[in-house]
């Protein structure tokens, strides 16, 4: 089912899933804006053993019954049993989805898309810039540099929410500040009591954190105007065009570039992207 | 390849046995429109519409489909849809119609095999119809291509009144006809040549033009241009125009369900919609018509021509036929020829 075909996989209907039992939920955020992370397993053996995937590629998810919605891969491709997507209650699957519980039995086929160019980047200083549920697609970026932590330069992560509740990963990033490898940069949009880290929104707290350009690459993920702005500050920052990336996302329904509704001028944003580079950005034409 | 004929009272003889052994698909008549459905009988057939309403694409990219089917619930199973290897024969397909599938072919056969769509378009033979008069909106002879083209289908039959001339164009033409022998007779100098006659005075009767040069480099630097906003301007966003067109392809995939059995269901879509491209959020990329009138027209003129070197556009002209308010896909595509950047 994957487009390489040294893969063994071979589903002949690219639109049916695998079963994939979900192992674990973490429960992220609470509240109207409520993230869960979902840890699967695959089912099949085989399917399993030959799903590879790299960071910055999605999943299709189904609850059968309810519908199938894509997805970024939030875990690291350096975990091999298994996958995790994080996903915000948001619509008709994502309302499903959070209904589910530990040992239910979801859809899943993919992975789609291109990817972050994890290994071209080796060597570089990794400046990663989310906000909200955009860091899903990041996490599956950080873990995977943590994992070959001594293959990369500096590793920045600035992250923010709306409110220290809103915080998607907590527990993560708590034991990420620990670290002395990593440089952590939290902040909240508005004013909390106990909160000690920066205030106001993601792309005035990157002008705080100044990361150098120098050899480095910026992601970045999060509300459309978070990403606009932070690709401005980016720019002021001294970054070239190449070194900002972003990922994108669109409805989607077959995934696999056919169904025609997620293109951005002539590229569909499930099979050409969801990862695209400020270069390619600026040169697309279409409605995002 | 070989040329032959066949006596036009003898048609229905022939398309009886091709029945007997293949599900066939031909022009029927609904009202005051014709379509194709599957004939039991010769008698079932309707040649006088030029066109089906629906295109051809119907027969192997359906309106529904069953992708696979499901246990719905938590603790959900999946069971393969089973594709049916049956034979196929469209019949009295037009050239336009029948160019649809190597339009189709990159989408459906690209990167990830669509394998319904596959299936049937190995088992499908195609049996062409020359048009002797076309329609007033026909403009296949705008992409090169005529009105009784042998490019697009396995075998071509042209009405040379009282015969008919049976081109076989294809290997595959070829092999299917020979179970049928006994109703054809050898093809004469003089039979290619009414054909040629035909041909032409088909290619007269197309009296509309799509300038196309030049327009896929022009429309890339139109995406902001007011010609947009104007043409929108007309359209109440209904979707026809994607229905009858024999190069849209795009579906959406809904799941349907009781308590204990379910299947996942493919369904022709519409970009002419709001709701294919609105996103849980709210956000919608195209929320206004005019973003949808111009995504039309650049993925038939614009992405096609880049993605796949073909113009998406057969040059059928249904969808200026059926626009209920006159939008008319050849005066657009001729003014971004003429409009000034």
């Amino acid at each position: 089912m994957t487009k390489s075909s040294d893969s063994k996989i071979s589903i002949q209907n690219p639109y049916e899933p695998w079963l994939a039992e979900v192992e674990k939920i973490t429960k992220e955020v609470g509240g109207a804006r409520a993230i869960k992370t979902y840890k699967l397993v695959l089912q099949d053996e085989d399917a399993k053993k030959n799903f590879n995937f790299i960071p910055g590629q999605c999943v299709m998810i189904s609850i059968f019954g309810k519908g199938e919605s894509m997805f970024a891969i939030s875990s690291s491709s350096t975990q091999k049993d298994y996958i995790e997507v994080s996903v915000m209650k948001h619509g008709k699957t994502t309302t499903a989805l959070h209904e589910i519980e530990e040992g239910d039995i979801v859809g899943l086929r993919g992975p789609y898309g291109n990817n972050f160019d994890v290994k071209g980047w080796e060597g570089k200083n990794i400046v990663l810039i989310g906000g909200g549920i955009g860091q899903a697609p990041l996490r599956s970026v950080l873990n995977y540099i943590l994992d070959n932590r001594e293959k990369y330069g500096t590793l920045d992560v600035v992250y923010g929410a709306r409110t220290s509740k809103d915080i998607c990963f907590k527990e993560e990033f708590t034991e990420l500040e620990k670290r002395d490898d990593v440089s952590v940069h939290l902040s909240i949009d508005v004013e909390e009591e106990g909160w000690e880290k920066y205030v106001g929104f993601v792309p005035n707290n990157l002008m705080e954190v100044k990361p150098s350009s120098e050899n480095a690459i910026a992601i970045t993920c999060g509300p459309p105007i978070m990403i606009e702005y932070v690709i401005q500050n980016l720019l002021k920052l001294g970054f070239n065009e190449k070194q900002i990336f972003t990922t994108l996302e669109m409805r989607m329904k077959c995934g696999i570039g056919i169904c025609g509704r997620c293109n951005i001028g002539n590229l569909y944003v499930c099979k050409d992207g969801p990862v695209f580079s400020y270069e390619q950005l600026k040169g697309l034409q279409g409605d995002m | 390849m070989e040329n032959l004929v066949i006596q036009t009272e003898k048609l229905s003889e022939w398309v009886n046995e091709i029945i007997k052994k293949n599900k066939v698909f031909a022009p029927v008549k609904e009202t005051d429109f014709s379509n194709f459905k599957i004939v039991n009988d010769y008698s079932e057939i309707d040649l006088s519409f030029l066109l089906p309403m629906v295109p051809a694409k119907k027969i192997l990219f359906k309106q529904t489909e069953t992708l696979f089917l499901f246990t719905p619930g938590s603790k959900g199973e999946v069971k393969s849809k089973e594709i049916s290897d049956e034979k196929l024969v469209i019949f009295s397909i037009r050239s336009c119609d029948a160019k649809t599938f190597s339009i189709l072919d990159p989408v459906f056969l690209g990167d990830y095999v669509d394998p319904f769509y596959k299936k049937r378009r190995e088992n499908s033979i195609l049996i062409g119809l020359s048009c002797n008069k076309p329609n007033v909106n026909c403009f296949c002879t705008s992409f090169g291509d005529s009105p009784a083209s042998r490019d697009y289908v396995d075998i071509l039959l042209t009405d040379l009144d009282g015969k008919y001339l049976v081109e076989i164009v294809t290997e595959r033409g070829k092999k299917f006809i020979d179970d049928y022998k006994k109703f054809f007779a050898s093809a004469s100098k003089e039979d290619l040549e009414s054909k040629e006659k035909v041909e032409k005075l088909a290619i007269e009767g197309i009296t509309r033009k799509m300038k196309l040069e030049g327009v896929s480099e022009k429309l890339g630097k139109m995406f902001e241009h007011p010609i947009w906003y104007e043409n929108a301007m007309k359209c109440i966003g209904c979707g026809t125009c994607t229905f009858v067109c024999p190069t849209c392809h795009c579906f959406d995939m809904q799941d349907e369900s009781t308590l204990r059995e379910g299947a996942r269901i493919r369904v022709w879509d519409s970009c002419m919609y709001p709701e294919y491209t609105h996103h849980a959020s709210g956000h919608n990329p195209r929320p206004a018509r005019m973003n949808r009138v111009r995504n039309r027209i650049y993925h038939k003129f614009s992405y096609y021509p880049t993605n796949e070197n073909i113009v998406g556009c057969t040059g059928c002209g249904r969808c200026i036929d059926y626009c209920s308010v006159n939008i008319d896909i050849i005066d657009i595509i001729n003014e971004v020829g003429e409009a000034k950047l």
